[in-house]
C-alpha cells in the first residue's frame, strides 16, 4: 500500500514535452529521499487537457501540476511528497480557490461538464498493468456475456442502447452486428479501425494508449456476438506509443487467458492480431481498410456486398471504431437504459471530441450527446485566445464542414451536424478565429482529399483535382463569379457519383464555407481581397510612415532583405522583394507594419 | 500522392539483405504479408529502392508490379533515402490553423530542399505529414523522434542548427 500516488501522463502531447524524463527523474529524486516505498510513480494515459502538459496528478491530495518541466521534479518531491506541504505555484490555477485550499479537477470548467465513458480509464489507470484495468471492472463485461448471455441476447443489448457508430457515419452498431451473425460462414471476422486518418483527431489514439484493454475485451464481445475467433486492429504506424501498449495489453491478456482458447472456460476461442497501417486516409473507409488488411493497394470496393456479408478475405466482418468499441464494456455492465438515458432522443451517450486550433485549452473532451458547440467551445475549451472572436468550428475533418457562430447553440448529435451542413466524423474539432481564411480552409482541405484520392474512381480522382484548380485560382486573385458557380455544380456532382464515403463527403468543405461564408469567396474574385489576410496573393504588408521609429528590428529580421531605411527614419518594404512572410509585422513593436 | 523515384545507387550490405530475408521467411505464407514485410524492409534499409522491392517480390512469390503497387500507395513507404534527420512538419488541420505551412516554408528556406526531397550532404531530409496525433501542441514538427512544439517560424533556425553541429 502506498501512501500517495503521482500519476504522471504518458499520452503523445505530454510525451513530445518530455513526460518521459519527469517520471525518470521522479524516480531517482522518490529513491534519494528512501520514499519508494510509499510513493507510487504510475505513467497513465492522457488526462485530455493537452494544452497544459505535461501534466502531473499526487493523489490522495488530487494536485494537478501543469507544465511541469524535469528541473521542478525535486522541488515537488522534497515539499510535496516528503513534507507534505503542495507546491502551489505549479498547480493548475483553476483548482487553486485561495491560496490554501486546492478544489476538486472535476469542477474547473474543463472538466465540470463533461461525463467520461469512453475516456472513463484514460488518466486514471497505467495502460501496461492489466491488473488496473481488471480493477476497474475490466472484462467483467466479457465474463458476464459468455456465462450468462446468449450471442442474440448481446446483440439485442447493444441494439436497445441505442449506440451508433463513432467513426463518423453514426450507423447503429447493434444493427451491424445482428447482420453479420446471420450470415452463415466458416469462418468470421472482427476488425477495429484504429486508421485515426482525420487530421486533427486524437480520440482513438488517446484511447489505446490510456485504456487499451477496453478496446480489447469490446472485440472479444463482438465475436461471441456474430461467431466470430479472429479479430484484427489496423492501426497507423504514425502511432508507435499506441501500437506498444496495444502489444502490450494483447500479450498480457492472452497470458491470463482473456484472449486464446476456451476462454472463461466457455468454449469460446478469440484471438487478436495488429495490422500496421502505412499512412492512407481512404484506408478509413470499411471496405478499402480490409482490402488493406488483406495486403493491397487500399482501395474500396462496390458495395453491397457489405461488410457483414463479404468483408476480410470474402468472410463476413464486423468492423468498428475504437471509441465505439470503449463504449461497450460499459454497456453490458450497466445494462441498455442507463446508456439510452444519456444524450439525444436519435444519438445516445456521449462523444469524445479533440479540440484544437485557435481555442485555449486545446485537448480531449467527452460530453453528453446533445452539448451545444457553446459550451465547448466557451466553457470548457476556455474561448478564443488573444483576443480574436470566434469564427467558425470545423468538425467531420475532410468530409465535414464549418459550423458558423450563428449555430453555435445548436445541440451537437448526428443529425443535427448533418443538418447545418457538417458531420460528425470522428470527433476533430478545429476552432477558427477571424484570421483564418475560408476559403483558404476549403482549399487545405482539397488540397489533402487530391493527395489522398486513391484514383480508382474518376469523380473523386479528377473532380477533386477541379476543384482544388478552381479553389487555387480564386485564392489567387484570378477568380470569376462563374468560377463560384461552377464550383459548386462540380461539387455537387463528385457528391452524387464517387465510389466510397471519401469521395462523396470531400466537397462537404467546399459546400459548407460556400454555405456560411460566400461573401468571403466573392471578396476574393470580385474586390480581389482576401477579408481574413490569410491568402497570400491578396494581401500585402505596408509600413505606416507616421507609426515607424525607424528602430530598424524589422530590416534585420526580415528573411530576404526587403526592407530599407535609415535609422531613425520611417522604413519601407520593397513590394517585388517581399515573401509576406509577415516576420517584420510580429518583430514590429509599434503596430507599424500593417496587412492589407 | 505522387511519388518520387530516387536515381541514386542502390548500396544495402551482405547484413541487411540477410536481415530482409530472415523477415521474408517469417512471414512468407501468412495472408495479406506484402505489408507488414515492407514495413520492416524500409525499418532494415531506411527505404525501399526497386532491388528491396524485387527482393521481397521474389521472396513472397508475389509479381514486383503488386509490391510496388503497395509501397506507391501508402504515403509512409519512401522510395527515397531519407536524410540521417528526418524533418516533418505536420500540416494536419489543426497544425496548419495555427501556421503550420510558415513553419514549413522557413524549414525549406533554411535548407534549400522541398518535402519529398534530401539535402545533398545526406544531412536532413524533408517530409510534410498529416498529423502526428499532438494537436494540442499545435504547430508541431518532428525531426526524427524529437517532438517541437508550439513552434514559431523563427524558432526554426535555432534547432536546425542542432543538428548540423
Amino acid at each position: 500500500m502506498y501512501r500517495s500516488n503521482v500519476l504522471v501522463c504518458g499520452g503523445t502531447g505530454c510525451t513530445s514535452s518530455n513526460s518521459e524524463q519527469i517520471i525518470e527523474r521522479l524516480r531517482e529524486e522518490i529513491k534519494a529521499k528512501g520514499l519508494e516505498k510509499e510513493v507510487n510513480v504510475v505513467r497513465t494515459g492522457c488526462f485530455g487537457l493537452c494544452a497544459l502538459g505535461p501534466i502531473m496528478i499526487v493523489y490522495p491530495e488530487g494536485s494537478f501540476y501543469s507544465m511541469v518541466t524535469p528541473d521542478d521534479v525535486p522541488e515537488i518531491v522534497e515539499e510535496h511528497l516528503l513534507k507534505g506541504r503542495i507546491v502551489t505555484r505549479l498547480l493548475y490555477q483553476e483548482t487553486v480557490v485561495d491560496d490554501r485550499t486546492v478544489k476538486s479537477l472535476n469542477h474547473t470548467p474543463f472538466y465540470e461538464k463533461q461525463m467520461r465513458i469512453a475516456l472513463r480509464n484514460c488518466g486514471v489507470i497505467n495502460p501496461e498493468v492489466i491488473d488496473e484495468y481488471i480493477a476497474q471492472d475490466g472484462y467483467q463485461a466479457l465474463g458476464k456475456v459468455l456465462t450468462e448471455m446468449t450471442p442474440q441476447e448481446v446483440i439485442d443489448c447493444i441494439l436497445k442502447s441505442g449506440l451508433r457508430g463513432r467513426g463518423g457515419a453514426g450507423f447503429p452498431t447493434g444493427r451491424k452486428w445482428s447482420f453479420a451473425a446471420a450470415n452463415q460462414a466458416d469462418q468470421k471476422y472482427v476488425c477495429c479501425n484504429a486508421d485515426e486518418g482525420d487530421p486533427g483527431a486524437f480520440m482513438d489514439r488517446s484511447v489505446l494508449e490510456g485504456d487499451p484493454h477496453s478496446v480489447i475485451e469490446a472485440m472479444a464481445i463482438a465475436g461471441y456476438a456474430i461467431g466470430a475467433t479472429q479479430g484484427y486492429i489496423y492501426i497507423r504506424a504514425e502511432y508507435p506509443i499506441a501500437v506498444q501498449r496495444l502489444k502490450i495489453a494483447i500479450g498480457q491478456a492472452r497470458e491470463y487467458g482473456l484472449l486464446g482458447k476456451n476462454i472463461f472456460d466457455s468454449g469460446f476461442d478469440f484471438d487478436i492480431d495488429i495490422r500496421l497501417g502505412a499512412g492512407a486516409f481512404v484506408c478509413g473507409e470499411e471496405t478499402a481498410l480490409m482490402t488493406s488488411i488483406e495486403g493491397k493497394r487500399g482501395e474500396p470496393r462496390v458495395r453491397p456486398p457489405f461488410p457483414a456479408v463479404k468483408g476480410l478475405f470474402g468472410k463476413p466482418t464486423v468492423l468498428n471504431n475504437v471509441e465505439t468499441y470503449a463504449n461497450i464494456p460499459q454497456i453490458i455492465l450497466k445494462g441498455p437504459e442507463w446508456f439510452s438515458s444519456i444524450g439525444t432522443e436519435k444519438s445516445k451517450g456521449t462523444k469524445v471530441f479533440a479540440l484544437g486550433g485557435k481555442i485555449k485549452h486545446t485537448g480531449l473532451v467527452e460530453v453528453p450527446m446533445g452539448t451545444t458547440l457553446r459550451e465547448i467551445v466557451e466553457e470548457i475549451g476556455g474561448g478564443v485566445p488573444n483576443g480574436h472572436t470566434f469564427k467558425a468550428a470545423q468538425t467531420g475533418g475532410p468530409s465535414g464542414g464549418c459550423i458558423p457562430a450563428e449555430h453555435l447553440d445548436v445541440p451537437i448529435d448526428y443529425d443535427n451536424l448533418i443538418a447545418i451542413g457538417s458531420m460528425m466524423g470522428s470527433g476533430g474539432l478545429i476552432v477558427m478565429d477571424d484570421t483564418t481564411c475560408m476559403v483558404d480552409i476549403a482549399k487545405f482541405f482539397l488540397e489533402f482529399t487530391v493527395d489522398e484520392s486513391c484514383g480508382k474512381c474518376t469523380p473523386c480522382r479528377v473532380g477533386t483535382r477541379r476543384l482544388l484548380e478552381i479553389l487555387e485560382k480564386i485564392t489567387s486573385g484570378n477568380g470569376t463569379l462563374e468560377d463560384i458557380d461552377r464550383l459548386e455544380k462540380l461539387c455537387h456532382y463528385i457528391k452524387e457519383n464517387a465510389l466510397c464515403g471519401l469521395g462523396q463527403t470531400a466537397p462537404n468543405p467546399v459546400l459548407s464555407t460556400l454555405r456560411y461564408f460566400r461573401d468571403e469567396y466573392i471578396a476574393h474574385v470580385t474586390d480581389k481581397v482576401c477579408p481574413a489576410g490569410a491568402c497570400k496573393a491578396l494581401t500585402n504588408y505596408y509600413i505606416l510612415e507616421d507609426q515607424c521609429r525607424g528602430c530598424t528590428l524589422c530590416a534585420r529580421n526580415c528573411p530576404v532583405g526587403a526592407i530599407s531605411g535609415t535609422v531613425k527614419k520611417p522604413h519601407v518594404i520593397d513590394r517585388s522583394k517581399c515573401i509576406k512572410c509577415g516576420a517584420c509585422m510580429e518583430k514590429c513593436r509599434f503596430g507599424a507594419i500593417v496587412k492589407k | 500522392m505522387q511519388k518520387r523515384i530516387s536515381n541514386l545507387p542502390f548500396q544495402g550490405t551482405k547484413e541487411q539483405e540477410e536481415k530482409l530475408h530472415a523477415v521474408i521467411a517469417k512471414h512468407k505464407g501468412e495472408q495479406g504479408a506484402v505489408m507488414p514485410v515492407l514495413h520492416e524492409a524500409q525499418e532494415i534499409y531506411g527505404y525501399l529502392p526497386v532491388e528491396v522491392q524485387t527482393m521481397v517480390a521474389d521472396g513472397l512469390g508475389v509479381p514486383l508490379e503488386e509490391v510496388f503497387g503497395v509501397s506507391t500507395f501508402y504515403s509512409q513507404f519512401s522510395l527515397t533515402p531519407k536524410g540521417k534527420y528526418n524533418i516533418s512538419v505536420c500540416l494536419g488541420t489543426a497544425c496548419y490553423v495555427k501556421g503550420a505551412a510558415a513553419v514549413l516554408d522557413r524549414v525549406s528556406q533554411i535548407l534549400g530542399i522541398q518535402p519529398e526531397e534530401c539535402t545533398q550532404d545526406g544531412l536532413f531530409s524533408l517530409t510534410a505529414c498529416r498529423c502526428v496525433g499532438a494537436c494540442g501542441l499545435a504547430p508541431v514538427m518532428t525531426v526524427n523522434d524529437d517532438v517541437y512544439g508550439r513552434l514559431a517560424p523563427e524558432e526554426v533556425d535555432g534547432i536546425l542548427a542542432k543538428y548540423q553541429a
